[in-house]
């Protein structure tokens, strides 16, 4: 099955690690991943001004891309995820916001949200399915002991992020059982990671990465795993080096036996 | 109710009365020790017209954007969508960008994603 594929720009760049172990373990597992010709920037965060119509334009390029190529589209990155699938939930929900965006994009055919947005965890579960990836191990991290990390942009607001439950969660722990390693739960992996205010407010943002980390090995952790490269960035840089934290695709490839991956 | 509320509740497209005023935004807030004003009392001071109390407040700049508040409220009122209108309702007149580009490059290091600095930078300047 193939895809368009929306990497965003911290996958190109700092997040080179989640991109190319991912779309490594997809070609693997014998799905394709288009990547769109000439993505621009999701906007980063979804603007929760009603107001705002021009901040939310470049998610919508993207959008009508894929529906230009009849492709659903798939996302990796928390952010660009949540940003992207709560524009294209706009499109369906709000006449004035359809109506006004497109006026301002005049694109050749007006966008109306007809594109299916997915993230990736999206596609091992529901086109892959654990069932047939745990069939494609070859290397099972057996006795590996790891928490994983949602976050917030995955789950929240889940009327219109549809992702999982938001309180209980069990996407991921379910990705870790099928690569053969054990998942931890702990209360805080669907609690905010304090990343957003990183650049400010040090200080704040590592009392929550800490309180995560702290949380996640005091249930017995000994990994964490995070779909987020802000998440990511904040765990390891401001959460006291409690535990060590990969993206979920490291551990994916390492399942599959992926040895190398080209940027 | 005046201007300024109103001015509030037309950006953020919260009605603050549909609060029951269970306080779960404000149990739930991971930024609860941040603020001088916490969530639920955004939503009861839009209602009663104070908005300069909390255009005034830091706190505007410590929301995490994290949605507990959205996910969690019994009565779908959106207490972040008040907050960052609030903070808008400050950014958005002249000058008054919270952070500015030229203030980025000592709070940088090389591992920062590209996503932290436009994130901020969208969050906190028009």
């Amino acid at each position: 099955m193939t895809f368009s594929y929306f990497p965003g720009c911290t996958l190109k760049t700092r997040g080179k690690a989640l991109d190319i172990w991912g779309r490594a373990a997809m070609e693997r597992l014998g799905v394709t991943l288009e990547e769109l010709p000439d993505w621009q920037c999701c906007g980063a965060v979804y603007p929760l001004a009603k107001d705002e119509i021009a901040t939310r334009l470049s998610a919508v390029r993207a959008l009508a891309a894929a529906r230009d190529r009849g492709q659903p589209l798939v996302t990796l990155c928390s952010a660009c995820h949540h940003v992207i699938k709560r524009t294209n939930y706009d499109f369906t929900h709000d006449a004035t916001f359809r109506s006004r965006a497109n006026n301002y994009l005049q694109l050749p055919t007006p966008y109306a949200g007809e594109t299916q947005v997915l993230h990736y965890l999206e596609v091992l579960r529901d086109v892959v399915g654990f069932d047939a990836l745990k069939q494609q191990v070859v290397k099972p991290l057996t006795g590996r002991k790891v928490g994983a990390y949602y976050g917030c942009l995955l789950l929240r607001p889940s009327r219109q992020m549809a992702f999982d439950d938001p309180e209980n969660p069990s996407i991921l722990e379910d990705f870790l059982r099928a690569i053969g390693a054990e998942p931890v739960r702990y209360a805080q992996r669907n609690e905010c990671c304090g990343g957003y205010v990183t650049l400010e407010r040090r200080d704040f943002a590592a009392k929550r990465a800490q309180a995560v980390l702290d949380n996640a090995r005091a249930q017995g952790a000994e990994e964490v795993i995070t779909a987020c490269p802000l998440c990511l960035y904040n765990l390891q840089a401001n959460g006291g080096g409690i535990l060590p934290v990969h993206y979920f695709t490291q551990l994916l490839a390492e399942a599959l036996g992926i040895e190398e991956a080209q940027a | 109710m005046n201007d300024l509320s109103e001015t509030i509740q037309r950006i953020s497209g919260v009605n603050p009365r549909k609060c029951m005023k269970c306080g779960k935004c404000t149990a739930t807030c991971p930024a609860y020790d941040e603020m001088e004003y916490h969530p639920h009392q955004f939503v009861d001071m839009v209602q009663s017209g104070r908005i300069e109390a909390l255009m005034a407040s830091k706190g505007i700049y410590h929301c995490l954007s994290c949605f507990a508040c959205v996910e969690r409220c019994p009565r779908s009122v959106e207490p972040a969508n008040i907050i960052e209108a609030v903070r808008l309702a400050v950014i958005r007149q002249q000058g008054a960008n919270h952070l500015k580009p030229e203030q980025i490059p000592v709070l940088l290091d090389e591992n920062l994603p590209q996503q932290a600095i436009t994130s901020a930078l969208r969050k906190n300047g028009k």
